[in-house]
């Protein structure tokens, strides 16, 4: 078990192209960090960084204090979860997980009885004599899962474990992970792309974009206090709404009318000089039907008359997607590009589409208009030009 | 070789599961007309050769593509004295020897080519490529002057040695191919594993790579069976000269018969050994090792 503290780490490949840019970041020990970002953003090159898989362009990787960039992957006791599991295809599952024990030459009956345990934990003891072929994916992540465990390693790395299983396998060995990570107390630093994962298995989340650190905190703090547009738009599915607005003393200018802005909110604004043209975020559940809002509630926020186009519903929950005005070209340009990195299908801004996210009760048909109501105290706001985070 | 890639193995299992529609009888009697035709065009010269050799000697000229008289007289010809059983002795170590020092050196060769980087890798390839390209009978003049100056003419090594000269770059280009397709993650695994570079290699990669070395073996060991310019320049006597060289040197009962039905015989004789070759490996070759590494 280890501390890993990385210390302005960059990898500059011989093409001039930076795959992670300065990056600092310490990691508890026993704690669970997800890297999770659009592809490209860097995130497993800093995996493979730390598992010594790539060398370090710059800067210092610390494993309990001591620096470990010129030490081999062999030696820096670390173990991987990759993506495609990477079993060795003619060993059985037991050798497969007995393989990094033989290399380190332990005695036979302790290979034996770490296997034994390990398969125990995974439920992977009928089928220790078959081969990775004959497995089915769950049961190979499992096995790639045992090779990683029976180290005792300082850390596990996991590069996109669960991206290669169907939807519900991934929820499954989702929590199995989270289970055996608690019960280990082993430092992880798990790789992902999708914010869902991030968000249910880190104890903190770090999101790079373009090998760029762009936050680190718990997936509640990256929720609520997001720190710029990327962060907002990447994290929370469905993704937050965006739409430009005007600053003016303590009102907000938006197509939906003039907010008028709660007190704290406006102070800490005019402390930031914060400058007129912002972008808006609303995450969907901050929008209500406004039939089923009441009282005080309700002077929380503004009401809007929309015409959902679609309506999804999913039982607990009713996703309603509505047209706004098309805000100016000119303003757009920043939420754009992050549309662009971030790939989300709907990609905020780029179409005028907003997803309200409403109770299962409400009344709302498609095609007919209806009142919506949103929480003003909730709204995020945004530099136009360089995208970080206002007021917060 | 879509056994041995991981994604191409999805493939091929797909194309087994999957139902056929079933083809129209016009189409049907094309393709197996096709097929007979080509079948026959190949297998014919073959048949000859069988049927020659199992003429006797006396019907060899009949005219008949079939055996009216059958015979061993061919084979029991060949196989009295030595004139041919040393021959095939020489043929047989020759291959062997020439098969498995050119596979082993290929085998860490191709290794490198496909996964390490260094300097001059460029330059490795082209050069092999370069030998494989040259024109024997160009060397063949230079090679017999340095092996009789080295003492090596007339000898196994004389042959051997040049034999893994012109087998190599043929092995590593066809390894290399191989080893490309086993997953990079396997390396890396079996690297956070603890594995030594070495370790990598012969627990991880090498046993992946048994079907390209099969499939790469028999490459060699037909390319040596089969040679002859080298054979019957490099050598002068039976201490060394292979069988289809001494093929050659035939004679027949008397200085006046042709030794046609001697030729046909051990012809067939020296085509068993690589169709018992075939025989084995096929199998490995078909088998996907790696079917099951990565997710299909």
């Amino acid at each position: 078990m280890a501390t890993i503290s990385l210390e302005h780490v960059s990898k500059r490949y011989p093409d001039g192209t930076e795959a992670v840019k300065d990056l600092n970041l310490d990691i508890a020990n026993g704690e669970f960090i997800v890297f999770v970002g659009p592809s490209g953003c860097g995130k497993s090159t800093a995996l493979n960084m730390i598992a010594g898989l790539e060398d370090i362009s710059d800067g210092a990787l610390r494993m309990n204090t001591k620096v470990v960039n010129q030490l081999s992957p062999k030696d820096r006791d670390i173990a991987m979860v990759f993506q495609t599991y990477a079993l060795y295809p003619h060993m059985t599952v037991r050798q497969n997980m007995a393989f990094p024990l033989k290399i380190a030459h332990m005695p036979q009956d302790e290979i034996d009885r770490r296997v034994k345990e390990a398969a125990e934990l995974l439920e992977l003891t009928e089928h220790l004599d078959r081969k990775p072929a004959n497995l089915s994916g769950g049961q190979r992540q499992r096995v790639a899962m045992g090779r990683a465990i029976v180290r005792n390693p300082q850390a596990f790395l996991m590069d996109e474990p669960l991206s290669n299983l169907d939807a519900k396998l991934r929820v499954q060995m989702r929590t199995m992970i989270s289970r055996l990570q608690q019960r280990l107390k082993v430092t992880t630093i798990y790789v992902t792309h999708d914010q869902t994962e991030a968000m249910t298995l880190g104890d903190r989340i770090l999101v790079l974009r373009l090998g760029v650190k762009q936050q680190v905190g718990s997936p509640q703090e990256l929720y609520d206090y997001p720190a710029n547009l990327f962060v907002a738009g990447f994290i929370g599915s469905p993704a937050m709404n965006f739409m430009p607005g005007q600053l003016a003393d303590s009102v907000l200018k938006w197509p939906f009318g003039d907010v008028r802005l709660p007190a704290e909110t406006v102070r800490r604004l005019e402390q930031e000089k914060a400058p007129r043209d912002v972008i808006v975020g609303i995450r969907p559940e901050d929008f209500e039907d406004a039939a089923l809002v009441e009282g005080a509630k309700r002077e929380q926020g503004t009401t809007i008359s929309v015409k959902p186009d679609v309506l999804e519903s999913l039982g607990s929950e009713v996703f309603a997607y509505f047209p706004v005005p098309r805000a100016e070209a000119g303003q757009m340009e920043e939420l754009q590009r992050v549309a662009a990195e971030v790939g989300t299908g709907d990609a905020p801004g780029s179409e005028s589409t907003f997803v309200a996210r409403l109770s299962p009760i409400t009344t709302a048909r498609e095609g007919v208009a209806f009142t919506l109501w949103l929480n003003t105290h909730k709204l995020h706001l945004f530099d136009a030009q360089n995208g970080k985070a206002l007021g917060r | 070789m879509t056994a041995i890639a991981a994604p191409g193995t999805k493939t091929a299992r797909h194309a087994r599961t999957a139902t056929q529609p079933t083809m129209p009888t016009g189409q049907k009697v094309r393709w197996g007309t096709a097929n007979t035709i080509t079948i026959a065009w190949t297998l014919f010269p073959i048949w000859w050769l069988i049927a020659l050799a199992f003429k006797a000697p006396a019907t060899l000229n009949d005219g008949s593509f079939w055996p009216n008289q059958w015979s061993w007289s061919n084979f029991s010809g060949i196989f009295h004295g030595t004139a041919f059983v040393k021959p095939l002795l020489n043929s047989i170590g020759i291959g062997v020897i020439s098969t498995v020092i050119s596979v082993v050196l290929a085998t860490m060769a191709a290794y490198a080519i496909a996964r390490l980087k260094f300097p001059g890798k460029s330059l490795l390839i082209g050069v092999s490529l370069l030998i494989a390209m040259f024109p024997l009978i160009s060397l063949v003049n230079p090679l017999f002057n340095i092996e009789r100056v080295l003492g090596l003419f007339d000898t196994w090594p004389g042959l051997i040695i040049p034999y893994l000269a012109f087998s190599l770059p043929l092995a590593i280009y066809t390894l290399s191919a191989f080893f490309r397709e086993i997953p990079w993650d396997l390396e890396k695994a079996a690297k956070v594993d603890g594995a030594s570079q070495r370790q990598i290699f012969t627990n991880v990669i090498a046993p992946l790579a048994l079907p390209g070395i099969a499939t790469t073996s028999i490459l060699v060991f037909m390319f040596c069976w089969n040679e002859f310019l080298l054979a019957i320049s490099l050598t002068s006597t039976n201490a060394a000269r292979t069988a289809p060289a001494a093929m050659g040197f035939f004679t027949g009962v008397s200085q006046f018969t042709f030794p046609i039905g001697s030729i046909a015989a051990a012809a067939v004789i020296i085509t068993i050994p690589i169709v018992i070759f075939v025989m084995i490996f096929q199998r490995r070759i078909v088998a996907g090792l790696t079917a099951g590494a990565v997710k299909g």
